[in-house]
């Protein structure tokens, strides 16, 4: 089986140093954060692999990377076997893109709330020159709209019709509408209650199988994780710390922020689980620990993991970043 | 039985607005004991967190409480006039917000916000007050607290923050708290650790909890009693066993099939189409007919009751004994 997306080594530095003017009088040092900081993995045809994590762990920048929407500082993506950041600067950009779309977290924010749903919908038709004329562009919209469960009659509509869940069926049409062979979907059910979440990952798996998409699926929802992947990659502050088969991870969690990770959920089946509880909070990620840089709140931490960076390395099957697994101490 | 600590009796909240009035609680009731935690959940919209305002006297104009009552130990406080009211919230009903750092003051030092408080609301000198201030942050697991104290709520995390407001809320030593969302802004890692902590200080305080959120699983973890609302209705109140394993609304019993589970395997989520009727767009009888599998025509135009089912009370056409078959 092929790989249709290989991302590696994949890095994102952000400037966000004071003002030029701050930094000369306050003599203060420029500043960067590493976002991304050496990410591998790849993604087979058909397949979901989902990244989670907590809050500025990065997951939202490797999305933006894998799109193109933002340049990588280093490393590179492999898409079909194509290197994307030259191709999208060459004359090739159009077709890449059309390859390849996004979905965001956000419904309220990511559709123009002066335009109708057909226009919303038809612009990637329009723009990639997908339609001859306008009756078959509104062909082609009313076929998206039905295949994300919403009527013809809502082309007509503006966003602020619509409730959330719809709003989001309106952006997969949007981005299904170039007929892409992979789906970036950065939280796309976070900003959606349950029931309208199970609607929406519903007919994500169901275009999956009909189509057969490949996604890149972000969040920080483990319980939503385990229920779309099938690999799934735990970062934890710009770095993938676990990468594994979604039984494996989530039945044989190896490594330490993981199994902190999973037991942090709330037991729904009231099972009197025992759970370790879980001390600290994510480090700035201005000024990440040195070494591991989960270290501070390992429970199985000594002193080579405050000084030495673990590597990603294969373990029986699973990728991990540990050095107390790969010594064989956990 | 013992007397309940707050009673709310057939509450009606609604907003008067250019286009009618809106109503965004139509007869709720519920009891909360002393010492307990009831967990109120629902999705937005559905006017869990109105519900704590209410009982907070913290409406937003112009919403108001059109009918019903509120009852605390027994004496009414919907209707308290305004000075009343605040010396009641804080003394013996402290409140915890979602975001932290909306909560508290950016310009004062934790310490500044925490002894006003305390003085605000129990006769203690300075020096008392920090003393209390300082035990309190300790309680609430914040290291070397003397120091802290000192500190601008910027300086803390999020997590650490959430802790401030929950040492603020319990100041005074409250008989009841009413936590609007305290996690839902934190990280999961951190999320647990507030839930356990707010669990263990209750009960250490004697402090009953209205807990209001979204997540079934803090909800699990957390109370004792649950009620579950629906287009600004109670649609499901009973122990937090029953209703999460033997749910008696179907809207109940779709909330818990929506929600992907850590322990099976399901191809497909149960899914309850449709989504909760806007404010304007009330259905009669049952708000949930629209989108109910087990409607029948009754539901259309009759509202139910909550009606006894099982341990739990639902407010069901389903459960009604005296209907005939």
């Amino acid at each position: 089986m092929t790989a249709l997306v290989e991302v590696r080594d994949l890095a994102k530095r952000f400037d966000v140093s004071a003002p030029w003017l701050n930094r000369v009088i306050e003599r203060r040092a420029r500043q960067w954060v590493h976002a991304v900081d050496g990410v591998s993995f790849s993604i087979e045809r058909g397949k979901t692999l989902a990244l989670v994590g907590e809050s500025g762990c990065g997951k939202s920048t490797v999305a933006r990377l894998l799109v193109g929407l933002h340049e990588p500082t280093a490393g590179e993506v492999h898409f079909d076997g194509q290197d994307i950041a030259p191709t999208l600067a060459g004359p090739q950009a159009l077709t890449l893109r059309r390859r390849l779309q996004m979905i965001f977290q956000d419904p309220y924010a990511s559709l123009n709330p002066r335009w109708k749903v057909r226009h919303i919908v038809g612009e990637p038709l329009t723009e990639h020159g997908l339609v001859r004329n306008d009756a078959e562009l509104k062909d082609r919209v009313v076929e998206l709209l039905h295949s994300v469960g919403l009527v013809a009659a809502d082309m007509e509509k503006f966003a602020h019709q619509f409730s959330g869940g719809q709003r989001q069926r309106v952006s997969i049409a949007r981005a299904l509408a170039t007929q892409p062979e992979f789906l970036v979907c950065d939280e796309p059910t976070s900003a959606l209650d349950v029931s309208v979440q199970a609607q929406v990952l519903n007919i994500m798996k169901d275009l999956q199988r009909s189509r057969g998409l490949t996604y890149l699926f972000i969040s920080h929802n483990l319980a939503v994780v385990r229920h779309v992947s099938d690999q799934v990659g735990v970062m934890y502050l710009g770095r993938v710390v676990e990468l594994a088969n979604k039984a494996t991870l989530f039945a044989q969690p190896r490594h330490p922020y993981t199994r902190m990770l999973l037991d942090a959920i709330p037991d729904i089946a009231m099972s009197g689980r025992a759970r370790t509880p879980v001390l600290g909070e994510v480090p700035n990620p201005l000024n990440p620990p040195a070494g591991c840089s989960f270290h501070p709140r390992c429970p199985h931490a000594n002193e080579r993991c405050w000084q030495e960076r673990p590597a990603l390395l294969e373990i029986q099957g699973v990728r991990i970043a540990c050095h107390a697994v790969q010594e064989g101490r956990l | 039985m013992t007397a309940p600590l707050l009673e709310v009796k057939n509450l009606r909240v609604e907003f008067p607005s250019r286009h009618g009035t809106l109503l965004a609680l139509d007869d709720i009731s519920f009891e909360i004991a002393p010492g307990e935690i009831l967990g109120v959940v629902g999705e937005s919209g559905a006017g869990k967190s109105l519900t704590g305002a209410a009982i907070i006297g913290l409406l937003d104009p112009p919403g108001r409480v059109a009918a019903g009552e509120i009852r605390f130990e027994g004496r009414r406080i919907d209707n308290l006039p305004y000075e009343e009211m605040r010396k009641l919230r804080g003394r013996h009903i402290g409140a915890i917000f979602q975001d932290p750092l909306t909560s508290l003051n950016p310009l004062y030092t934790v310490g500044r916000q925490l002894t006003e408080t305390i003085r605000t609301h129990l006769p203690l000198n300075a020096a008392q007050a920090r003393e209390r201030a300082i035990a309190l942050l300790q309680e609430t697991g914040i290291s070397v607290a003397a120091e802290r104290i000192d500190q601008y709520p910027h300086q803390f995390s999020g997590g650490m923050r959430q802790r401030v407001v929950i040492a603020l809320a319990l100041a005074a030593n409250p008989k009841l708290i009413v936590a609007d969302e305290p996690t839902t802004a934190l990280d999961v890692s951190v999320q647990a650790q507030i839930i356990s902590l707010l669990k263990r200080l209750c009960r250490d305080h004697g402090a009953a909890v209205m807990l209001v959120t979204h997540d079934m699983g803090v909800i699990a973890e957390t109370c004792d009693r649950v009620a579950v609302m629906y287009a600004g209705r109670v649609a499901e109140i009973g122990p937090v066993q029953a209703v999460i394993h033997a749910p008696a609304h179907p809207y109940t019993a779709g909330l818990m099939g929506a929600i992907p589970a850590m322990d099976e395997d399901r191809e497909r989520l149960l899914q309850i189409d449709g989504a909760m009727p806007r404010l304007t767009a009330i259905p009669p009888g049952c708000a949930f007919n629209p989108r109910c599998p087990r409607v029948m025509n009754r539901c259309r135009s009759e509202r139910p009751d909550l009606l006894h089912a099982g341990a739990t009370r639902a407010a069901c056409w389903l459960h009604d004994a005296g209907a005939p078959p």
